[in-house]
């Protein structure tokens, strides 16, 4: 196992550990503000660590830029839709 | 390991589709069926069709999902006299055996299908040089089944007519759905202006690689509709009034021209929506963006909804 398969190992297994870490925090925290604040770990933090895991593996320097924009995407996506929900949860939109 | 995720994803769209139909609530069964949309999405990439993943992203769980959960709000009011009003049991009992009927009969005729099924690869893959077109599903699309698209092109021009007709008689033909008040300094504001001009990037790429790569007029033309749509809902943009001229003409002018082209056919080579020798290409590039402009407009006023405020 080279160096570069060693730090995909370790970056997509803590991605997952992220992604793990959300969830239950998801499902087992008490209201839809903190919920969605573990929501962002998963997002944010999880899928950031599995596309640097990746990155050492991609062919090019597009397909790199391509996994980082869509990281990016997925951040500018998370962040404006969790500050919409919490709107509407403040409002007393849809039942927590 | 592949094996146990694909079981897995089988067992997540089964489960999700059982809680979409037993769902009691309106909202939770839509917001269950874009989540099984995205897993069917899944379901494609992982049997290579790549063109269908981004169809069902884009229109099955993006556009429907949509579509739904503006359907799921405006009957939020009424839900609860609608759910006191139970059918009795025997109407139920009645419902559930028509239901299990027509799953049983489905899973009959999937069983009963030949091993390998039979299938019309092979002759795509030993005429597509006719096509001119390196996709092979583009080829079938525009060429050996132009009339399925032709028709597609039509029906959602008529599903837009459907909604239109829904409009109350003072708003017929002026702009559709509610006046948006937004925040101007909110966050969908700022996304309505950071994401438009990625997202019209994307849905032309996407559009652009269509005769040789997964991708196509209708998925681009979803992207392009949401960065419309985004703007509208941001307040940043209004809907236009849906009795203007130029809005009707940019409606019908791409099924006009596929039609053109297929009448063309019908003169110059032997059957309507045969290509000339040696103009397929061309042919099905005209077809195509003349249909991206109309797809984007009608599918974004499909999702508008009917007209109701008066052209002022």
């Amino acid at each position: 196992m080279s160096l570069a398969d060693l730090f995909t190992v370790v970056a997509v297994s803590a991605g997952a550990v992220f992604f793990l870490a959300g969830t239950v925090g998801l499902l087992r925290f008490p209201d839809a503000l903190t919920r969605l604040h573990a929501l962002t770990k998963a997002d944010n933090l999880g899928l950031g660590l599995v596309v640097l895991g990746l990155l050492p593996r991609v062919d090019g320097v597009l397909g790199g830029l391509t996994l980082v924009a869509i990281w990016l995407l997925a951040l500018l996506a998370g962040a404006a839709v969790s500050q919409l929900i919490a709107r509407a949860a403040r409002r007393g939109g849809p039942p927590a | 390991m592949m094996a146990a995720l694909n079981v897995g994803i089988a067992l997540l769209i089964l489960a999700l589709a059982v809680w979409t139909v037993v769902a009691r609530d309106t909202f939770a069964a839509v917001v269950g069926f874009v989540a099984y949309g995205l897993l069917l999405t899944l379901v494609w990439v992982q049997l290579a069709g790549i063109d269908v993943a981004l169809t069902e992203a884009a229109l099955g769980g993006g556009l429907t999902g949509a579509l739904l959960i503006g359907a799921a709000a405006r009957l939020r009011r009424t839900e609860g006299a609608a759910r006191a009003e139970t059918p009795g049991f025997p109407t139920r009992l009645v419902a559930a055996l028509a239901a299990v009927v027509v799953t049983a009969a489905l899973a009959v005729a999937v069983l009963a299908l030949p091993d390998p099924a039979p299938t019309l690869t092979h002759e795509t893959a030993a005429n597509i040089e006719t096509t001119g077109v390196g996709n092979p599903i583009t080829a079938v699309l525009l060429a050996f089944r132009a009339m399925d698209t032709l028709l597609e092109a039509i029906v959602v021009l008529f599903a837009l007519v459907g909604v239109w007709s829904l409009a109350p008689d003072r708003a017929w033909g002026g702009r559709p759905g509610r006046l948006q008040r937004v925040d101007p300094n909110g966050i969908l504001a700022y996304l309505a202006r950071v994401l438009p001009p990625i997202g019209i990037v994307v849905g032309i790429y996407i559009f652009w690689i269509g005769a040789d790569l997964p991708g196509g007029k209708f998925q681009g033309a979803t992207i392009l509709a949401a960065m419309w749509l985004l703007a509208v809902m941001a307040g940043l943009a209004d809907a236009p009034p849906v009795g203007r001229t130029w809005l009707r003409l940019a409606l019908v002018a791409g099924p006009v021209v596929f039609i053109a082209v297929g009448a063309l056919g019908a003169v110059v080579a032997d059957a309507f929506l045969a290509y000339p020798d040696g103009l397929a290409k061309p042919l099905i590039k005209v077809i195509e963006w003349a249909l991206l402009p109309s797809l984007t407009v009608t599918l974004a006023l499909i999702l508008a909804g009917a007209p109701e405020r008066e052209a002022k």
